[in-house]
């Protein structure tokens, strides 16, 4: 395979993974919004800087409304994070490895592409909203189906993977950094409403309201909910999660290959500290500062791949 | 132009239906207008849905677009297209003869049957090219030849595409379009196959790989990017011949050959499709400041490291002056009569030509000696009083920028319409692969269609359409 392709599948489920991730937080964004009109601003302004779109946004905007930011985070092409923007690029990419994928996966891409492209040309009025966040998220899985199933398991397959849980990794661990104040032992200590209504959004913005009640009982605490999405392998957005996947994709690629290389062994340390980490040592060590640290090497791990497989000259 | 008789393929002057049409036409009979029309949406759809649109160059708000495509097959009968398919693959072989000479000896100046200015001034003449011999004396891989007809048994040569000829991916997939949606045409019609293409071109090629390629030849296709109008032909061919599709910036020289970068580092190309053109093949050898090509691979393919499909320099036999003289050289090559007709050509290198055209203007077609794509052409018998002057001026500028054409009376086939069956102009271009196994022409090829009524102009570029082409088996 060429290393432009790996690098194009990469970056499609990337892209893919993102425009979804960003459907999640405009609708607990907009569920804020709805119910604690007070809290509304400062949501929306949390929601941004997930979004890493909350400079770009100050620069072209006055105040921080509903209504622009959900503009700006959908449908802006001024915003090269936006979900219109992704999509574009997500096809693009598409379109760069075309040969390397089946005709399905191709047209679950490319439509969703038609289909996002018709839906964000206009302004999206709070009545339309609701479907509009569905149609991103029910494209995006239509892609995923269409991958899972008609691609053969090989190393077109492995980069694909990598893409959509590196992207997954990088978002849910934002999440958890934007907010972690909020999980703090200091800050929580009695579960007032307000905090209450913080972990709801959390947990809603990676859809995994029922599965923690599953896991953890009807009794929130902020320890547990970062437990369950930093540590618990069987959530499919945690951090551990996402890493054991990284690390069965890239061992994949190695096998195949026969080749071991430095990603290898980056990935083999990052799961490692995953596996022998708790949830008090994390605390101890500072919440904010594993969640820096993991995104640091994250990026690390990304640029490494890219390196190694030779993704440009 | 609307008192003339036009041939029309389907229907004769009495108004009976043509033999070859005959099944067609009791098909459509019983067909519900309204149910083709949701059909023909279905098809572009379809077409959307794959991503098989183009971009037109300098309309950049307009991004991608279709072609048309109508749901009215052109049909073709055993007889006629074996008729053609001798003609083509006599002007083909007649091509490839005269590239290898024109870069080895010459005989065809010497003979004084060619003009040495139509070479010494040519553009597309590379003298880089001067000695090589590519594997089987092969200069052009991949041809096509437009043809229009104007009677029963007149058919014209409009233009040979011998660089990079596209448009084969329509043919491929109009096919698999009318299978998808009309599968009950094809069990009353015995329709030649065409889906064997991609197999017969990666055969071809690889049949054309340098001498020392003693294993299974790696072929891959050389694209501009995606930005490229032809994006979509070039990702089609490459996936259907299991080769890589590569941009310049993917390839390089290793070790005196051209390799492609992997995931598992470099691997080396043994024949390349490029759909790139000769200028920006090699920045160290040809434009320097393109980004498309490969440094350096000019001199791989001269020291015989690699295959380049077609040929550098083949545009040279291409060109609308050098076409005027096909008919000479088709002759000087193989010995017989060229049996495909030429459109006679005046070249306004020549001042009584010239004079000619100048005279004669508002009856001509005057089209570039390099122009593509229906840019830069003058249809006389319809252009405004103000084309018609500001074309002389550029025709007396650059005299020998140019040729002209009688304006010929195309053919016609219905498409539909709204208003049910509508005869329209039509050209055709089948294609031809040629190797050392032989000269292989696709049944019918690429036919393209005026959408406008009366128009004579069939590129896409200018709003033309596509259609399914036929031909029939031997009854």
């Amino acid at each position: 395979m060429l290393g432009k392709t790996a690098g194009g599948l990469l970056w499609l489920f990337r892209y893919m993974e993102r425009s979804e991730n960003l459907a999640r937080l405009v609708e607990t964004g907009q569920r804020i919004a709805l119910t604690r009109p007070d809290r509304a601003e400062s949501e929306w302004t949390s929601v941004l800087e997930t979004a890493w779109a909350r400079s770009g946004y100050e620069e072209d905007h006055d105040e921080v409304t509903g209504e622009q930011v959900i503009d700006w985070l959908l449908r802006s092409r001024d915003n090269p994070a936006s979900v219109i923007n992704c999509v574009e690029n997500a096809r693009m990419n598409a379109r760069l490895v075309r040969t390397a994928l089946t005709r399905e996966v191709w047209e679950a891409v490319n439509e969703c592409w038609m289909t996002l492209c018709d839906a964000l040309s206009r302004k999206i009025t709070a009545k339309e909203l609701p479907r509009i966040l569905g149609l991103i998220k029910q494209r995006s899985a239509f892609v995923r189906g269409s991958l899972h199933g008609t691609m053969l398991r090989n190393d077109i397959y492995d980069f694909a993977r990598l893409g959509t849980f590196m992207e997954r990794a990088d978002a849910t661990a934002r999440l958890l950094d934007v907010k972690y104040y909020v999980l703090l032992p200091t800050a929580s200590g009695v579960g007032s409403s307000l905090d209450n209504a913080q972990w709801e959004v959390i947990l809603r913005s990676v859809s995994a309201e029922g599965a923690f009640r599953m896991v953890h009982g009807r009794v929130r605490r902020a320890q547990d909910i970062a437990k369950f999405l930093i540590l618990d392998k069987r959530q499919p957005r945690s951090l551990a999660f996402c890493y054991g996947k990284i690390g069965d994709n890239l061992a994949y690629l190695e096998s195949d290959y026969g080749v071991r290389l430095p990603s290898h062994d980056l990935v083999e340390d990052i799961r490692r500290d995953l596996d022998r980490a708790t949830i008090e040592g994390i605390f101890d060590q500072g919440l904010h500062e594993f969640l820096q640290e993991f995104l640091r090497r994250n990026t690390e791990l990304a640029a490494q791949v890219e390196q190694d497989y030779r993704f440009s000259q | 132009m609307s008192d003339i008789d036009y041939f029309d393929e389907m229907t004769n002057p009495d108004g009976s239906i043509r033999d070859a049409y005959q099944a067609y036409q009791a098909w459509f009979a019983q067909e519900d207008p309204a149910a083709l029309r949701a059909k023909t949406r279905e098809a572009e759809a379809f077409f959307r849905l794959t991503g098989i649109t183009f971009n037109v160059y300098g309309q950049a708000e307009a991004g991608e677009r279709l072609i048309p495509f109508d749901i009215v097959p052109r049909i073709i009968a055993a007889r006629e297209w074996t008729r053609l398919s001798r003609g083509i693959e006599q002007r083909v072989r007649a091509l490839n003869a005269f590239l290898h000479d024109i870069y080895h000896r010459q005989e065809i100046i010497r003979a004084g049957i060619l003009p040495v200015d139509m070479i010494a001034k040519n553009d597309a003449y590379l003298d880089q090219m001067i000695g090589v011999s590519p594997p089987g004396d092969i200069y052009t891989h991949i041809v096509g030849i437009d043809m229009v007809r104007t009677g029963p048994d007149q058919f014209y040569v409009l233009e040979d595409n011998a660089r990079t000829p596209s448009g084969v991916s329509y043919m491929l997939e109009n096919r698999e379009t009318m299978l998808h949606m009309f599968p009950e045409l094809f069990q009353q019609n015995r329709v030649k196959r065409v889906s064997n293409y991609p197999a017969s071109l990666h055969s071809s090629l690889a049949a054309c790989a340098p001498r020392h390629c003693d294993q299974d030849p790696v072929v891959a296709v050389l694209t501009p990017g995606i930005h490229n109008s032809a994006y979509y032909e070039h990702s089609f061919l490459a996936d259907q011949m299991g080769a890589e599709l590569v941009e310049g910036h993917d390839l390089r020289v290793v070790d005196g050959r051209i390799a492609m970068r992997t995931t598992q580092g470099y691997r080396t190309i043994d024949v390349l499709y490029r759909r790139v053109d000769d200028d920006y093949l090699d920045p160290l050898n040809f434009r320097p400041d393109s980004y498309l090509g490969v440094p350096g691979i000019f001199d791989v393919y001269r020291s015989g490291g690699i295959t380049i499909a077609n040929a550098p320099g083949t545009g040279v036999a291409d060109d609308k002056a050098i076409y005027s003289y096909m008919p000479e050289i088709v002759e000087f090559y193989t010995g017989e009569k060229a049996q495909l007709e030429n459109v006679p050509t005046w070249r306004c290198s020549d001042p009584d030509s010239l004079a000619h055209v100048l005279d004669n203007l508002d009856e001509l077609v005057v089209k570039e000696v390099h122009g593509s794509g229906g840019y830069g052409m003058l249809i006389g018998p319809t252009a405004s009083k103000k084309d018609l002057a500001a074309f002389r001026k550029k025709l007396e500028a650059r005299p020998s920028n140019y040729i002209a054409q009688p304006t010929l009376a195309l053919s016609t086939a219905p498409i539909f319409t709204k208003a049910g069956l509508s005869p329209r102009h039509l050209d055709l271009r089948p294609f031809v692969l040629v190797s050392p196994n032989g000269i292989d022409i696709t049944p019918g090829g690429l036919t393209r269609v005026a959408l406008k009524k009366g128009s004579l102009v069939v590129n896409s570029s200018q709003g033309g359409g596509t259609k399914d082409t036929w031909v029939l088996e031997e009854d």
